[in-house]
């Protein structure tokens, strides 16, 4: 510990030669300064937001002549109260949270939520419309990788324009540039013009500018994507590296990663933060939720079978129509067919999907033919499995009907129901499994 | 150690003295990435082309020709100049190709940096002042072949020739400074672009470009208020050893234009946020 804050020391200073404070920086009689130690600089808050909002207009035709109006009152410093104007809505609205030095916030939603449209914001891209936003030290932001390419120019080239861009010094480019044709692993490309790289390529090559930035605050947008699994890989533990001396706000759709990396969860929804805090498992449950559908599909139909009903028994207890059941408790389905033209007995095979349609398990067909005693149109039948030890989450299940005989496909369905499996830990490998420790 | 402190809020800072101070930093800070960007765009411009170099002057090249073509045959009859038409007409187009290039820089270097504006936080200074350079490049090749037709045609060298650049400049800064005041407006609307190339279109046959100003006449009076007018003329007379008769006037409208410029760098600074928002994708 004491070795990295020394560390730390050292990278700022020389930082602060090369500083720069390109945006209008407001005076310091509007910051409470607090006079710390130099030694000790791991909780100071870097980027405070205090109830930021911003609309944007619907329509574009409005959008500009609105646009044409804020450039007049921009030069007369527009410090009215801002309403909002017909056609516009509020693309953030609210939103509050302080970050400190080695914090990682995650920002999840929906597409349109707002989430790029904070980070613009926090990256000093636009004004906002109400609040504020302080932020201290220098600002790295992964929006775009590889901005200021030209694709003409080799990848040598366009290392130097990259750097420009993302605030180097000819000095410190000329320094680092064969360490970023390494971690970019394309060395033997790189005197070749860009437009011919391909589109992992270039992100590699940005993100290997990129990552030669010792930032303060670090702004990531989905820009780790593309690439394959390794440079990905690479990439956060690039992060992973920078994760302690830096506060990080993290936008993804990817909750593996932002469960990884992430310590406090903002969940938006048009704009307004519906969830914030530290409960990440929680935010990450409440981002599925919003995802469940209750729509079954039919995949594939003979028309033989046809399928009428499912549902758990000894549900614990229902939330917006989604049974739950206690992790380790006995899992236990009813399930309801119509045999319409079928002669053969079927066998039926249930499987189990999480909230990221992987698919994570599946019960064991029926070895037994099923019919119903009382209408020999109907099938009728449960299907039990003790001890359920799926971890936390929404899960989904699917359903094949095929031909006992010859594994002939009669009906396949996908999403017939989604049930949540409820303990107190969060987990994210798909089961929890009952285990007992015992020294020896 | 004090970390540096940024505050984004709907207020701008108005302070004009603050405002203009830190737009200059920008400046001072941005040198690498200004020059680093107009190399870029000239590499790339030259790279991908044969002729290169020859499309910067083939356009003023060709109106001088079309002009001396229509005096040669007497289409049009052209009261004396005092040197040699040839010469009067090429570098009455010259200098005005690079007024109009000056005028179109600041818009088409933000237009071309719109990706990396909206996604990038950098000194958007940049982008005007690596317009200048690629400005300055262009008419610094624009120089040398009016050099050749200077000497070939029989001029000759006169002193004055050495504060030529100095007017180049003075053309650079007016034509900058008239841009960057369009360029927020420009960003918004399409209109403003074709309104400017449309309407540079007009004001070239009120300027003393392929002809000289009449002894009398409506047109005179137009053409001796026109601010585009001294700067070409004292240009022209500059090089090629005339004395400069706008001067007074010339002088006005380049001592003008610094101020202006600065209001100018920061209307543009104030728009750029607003201008991403409406732009961004």
């Amino acid at each position: 510990m004491e070795n990295l804050t020394d560390n730390r020391q050292q990278t700022t200073d020389n930082r602060q030669q090369t500083t720069d404070n390109r945006q209008q920086t407001t005076d310091n009689r509007q910051q409470t300064t607090d006079n710390r130690q130099p030694n000790m600089p791991n909780n100071e808050v870097l980027v405070q937001v205090q109830h930021l909002s911003k609309k944007f207009c619907k329509d574009l035709k409005t959008s500009l002549w609105y646009g044409v109006k804020d450039l007049a009152s921009g030069l007369s410093g527009n410090q009215n109260e801002r309403e909002l104007r017909p056609q516009e809505f509020w693309a953030v609205k609210d939103i509050s949270f302080e970050l400190r030095r080695g914090e990682c916030l995650g920002l999840i939603g929906h597409n349109g939520a707002g989430k790029s449209t904070l980070l613009k914001i926090l990256n000093g891209l636009i004004n906002p419309d109400a609040g504020k936003v302080t932020i201290k030290g220098r600002v790295g932001a992964l929006i775009e990788l590889g901005a200021g390419f030209n694709p003409i120019l080799s990848g040598r080239e366009n290392i130097y324009n990259n750097g420009a861009i993302l605030g180097f010094t000819k000095k410190e480019i000329e320094e680092k540039v064969e360490e970023i044709i390494d971690f970019a692993e394309i060395r033997e490309f790189i005197d070749m013009p860009v437009q011919n790289y391909s589109s992992g390529m270039k992100v590699r090559l940005g993100f290997a500018v990129a990552a030669q930035m010792e930032p303060d605050v670090l702004i990531i947008d989905e820009v780790l994507a593309v690439g394959d699994l390794g440079f990905v890989l690479k990439c956060f533990k690039q992060i992973d590296t920078l994760l302690p001396n830096t506060a990080i706000v993290f936008v993804s759709h990817s909750m593996p990663m932002v469960s990884r990396i992430c310590n406090q969860i903002i969940l938006m929804e048009k704009g307004k933060a519906v969830f914030q805090g530290e409960d990440v498992g929680k935010a990450i449950d409440k981002y599925y939720t919003r995802f469940v559908d209750n729509d079954s599909n039919v995949v594939f139909d003979d028309g033989s079978i046809a399928y009428e009903s499912v549902e758990i028994l000894e549900a614990k207890a229902y939330e917006k129509n989604i049974p739950q059941i206690e992790w380790g408790n006995t899992f236990k389905l009813k399930f309801k067919f119509r045999k319409n033209t079928l002669n053969e007995p079927p066998a039926f095979y249930i499987s189990i999907f999480d909230k990221e349609q992987r698919p994570v398990a599946i019960l064991e067909p029926n070895i037994e033919e099923l019919d119903s005693k009382n209408d020999s149109n109907l099938i009728e039948f449960i299907v039990e499995h003790k001890n359920l030890q799926l971890s936390k989450g929404i899960y989904s299940l699917n359903i094949v009907v095929s031909k006992k005989t010859n594994n002939e496909p009669l009906l396949r369905m996908n999403g017939i129901l989604s049930f949540q499996v409820l303990h107190q830990t969060d987990t994210w490998p798909p089961f929890l499994l009952k285990s007992s420790f015992q020294s020896i | 150690m004090e970390l540096e402190t940024k505050v984004y809020q709907k207020e701008n800072n108005l302070r004009l003295g603050k405002l203009l101070k830190e737009s200059l930093a920008d400046i001072g800070r941005s040198r690498f990435l200004s020059f680093q960007l107009a190399k870029r765009d000239i590499q790339a411009q030259y790279r991908q082309s044969y002729l290169g170099i020859i499309w910067a002057f083939v356009t003023p090249l060709a109106t001088a020709f079309i002009w001396i073509f229509l005096n040669n045959s007497g289409t049009v009859r052209i009261t004396d100049t005092g040197i040699p038409y040839p010469v009067y007409a090429f570098s009455g187009t010259l200098l005005w190709s690079i007024i109009t290039e000056s005028i179109n820089s600041p818009m088409a270097s933000t237009n071309g940096a719109k990706s990396i504006l909206s996604k990038i936080n950098f000194p958007k200074e940049a982008l005007v002042i690596s317009g200048v350079y690629k400005l300055l490049f262009n008419s610094s090749i624009k120089v040398v072949l009016l050099l050749v037709f200077i000497f070939f045609y029989g001029v000759g060298f006169h002193w004055s020739l050495l504060l030529f650049p100095i007017a180049i400049l003075g053309g650079i800064l007016f034509g900058t400074t008239l841009g960057l005041f369009i360029t927020p407006l420009g960003m918004l609307y399409k209109d403003i672009g074709r309104l400017i190339s449309f309407g540079l279109g007009f004001l070239m046959y009120v300027t003393p470009v392929v002809y000289a100003i009449p002894k009398s006449g409506i047109m005179k009076t137009v053409m001796e208020l026109n601010p585009f007018t001294p700067i070409i003329l004292t240009a022209r007379d500059l090089a090629v050893g005339m004395p400069p008769v706008h001067l007074t006037y010339f002088l006005i409208v380049i001592t003008c234009c610094v101020p202006l410029f600065f209001i100018a760098l920061l209307f543009y600074r104030i728009s750029i946020p607003i201008l991403v928002e409406r732009m961004s994708a």
